[in-house]
């Protein structure tokens, strides 16, 4: 890649910023398998990055499509995280831990 | 055009390394900053796509409502995190196989892709009179309106399922009762005395 194409910000560079910041996401899933917060928090990452392409490619195309799927998946973020947090709590008042290898027995 | 591309990397940069201090930090705490950090990044970028309502959006929502969440949470809940990092070491070289490969898979697609003709067909143009708020509006409660009615019902979902699911009736606290303060009476619990000067009161 030569500095004119470095420094000219196109698709490819957001492209390979969202592959980057999707990696990073699933590195924290299998890092911290225990701490079922920081999983959610990764969950959130994967989510920005999916974000990142979509608009990235809705300026791409000059497509407003793009920017609605963002709305509808930042919705379906922000609900994921609330369930995932209430369950959360309801699991540490229940097992005293958060630790996610416990949660194997599906017994109450 | 060099202050858009600085700005980008600037924008990208933080937000790769505040990503990474996310999932590394000791702290959880820290971990949620970090995180806030990511979105006000993701915001900029936004705004370097022109997407300006989005950018708004996500500084509002995510920063405002989510990572907030997340902290409340992280604060509320009396937890060991220290016991959680074990073996923290031992998952390193797996998960770091995992991305490596992972990014060099993505990166190769992203960096060798090409559009087809195909794709360049629009289905919701942008214009360039209008705002992008404007544009957004004109599509989004037109062409994609059960979409949005039923991302509106998975919010309401969301919101009674979070509810639900957390909501406790515990014996021992002392709760408040509307209806029984509504239907006290001054007769139920005042009594007047009329005191005489000089002697004292028997009640």
């Amino acid at each position: 890649m030569t500095l004119d194409q470095a420094f000219t910000i196109g698709l490819s560079h957001y492209l390979v910023l969202a592959a980057l910041l999707f990696t990073v996401g699933i590195i924290g899933i299998f890092l911290n398998r225990r701490n079922v917060i920081i999983i959610l928090m990764s969950l959130e990452l994967i989510l920005l990055s999916a974000n990142i392409n979509f608009v990235a490619f809705s300026n791409y195309l000059q497509d407003l499509a793009g920017q609605i799927f963002t709305i509808f998946i930042l919705t379906v973020a922000a609900a994921e995280a609330a369930i995932g947090l209430a369950i959360l709590v309801v699991y540490f008042r229940n097992r005293h831990t958060i630790k996610v290898d416990d949660a194997s027995r599906m017994h109450g | 055009m060099i202050g858009e591309a600085l700005l980008f990397y600037m924008f990208a940069g933080t937000l790769i390394l505040s990503a990474s201090c996310v999932i590394l930090a000791r702290n959880p705490v820290h971990s949620v900053l970090f995180l806030i950090l990511c979105f006000l990044n993701g915001t900029g970028l936004f705004l370097l796509l022109n997407a300006e309502l989005l950018a708004m959006t996500l500084a509002i929502v995510y920063v405002g409502a989510v990572a907030v969440l997340f902290l409340f949470v992280v604060m509320m809940l009396d937890i060991d995190f220290q016991e959680l990092r074990q073996g923290l070491s031992k998952y390193a070289p797996f998960s770091a196989l995992i991305g490596l490969v992972l990014a060099a898979e993505l990166c190769i697609v992203a960096l060798g892709w090409k559009p087809s003709v195909h794709l360049t067909r629009t289905i919701a143009p942008q214009t360039a009179e209008l705002t992008n708020t404007q544009m957004i509006g004109s599509v989004l409660y037109t062409d994609y309106f059960l979409a949005f009615q039923v991302a509106g019902l998975i919010l309401l979902v969301a919101m009674i399922g979070a509810i639900t699911l957390t909501l406790r009736f515990r014996p021992e606290t002392r709760r408040q009762n509307p209806i029984e303060q509504m239907h006290r009476t001054p007769a139920d619990t005042l009594t007047l005395h009329k005191i005489e000067s000089g002697k004292g009161v028997s009640l």
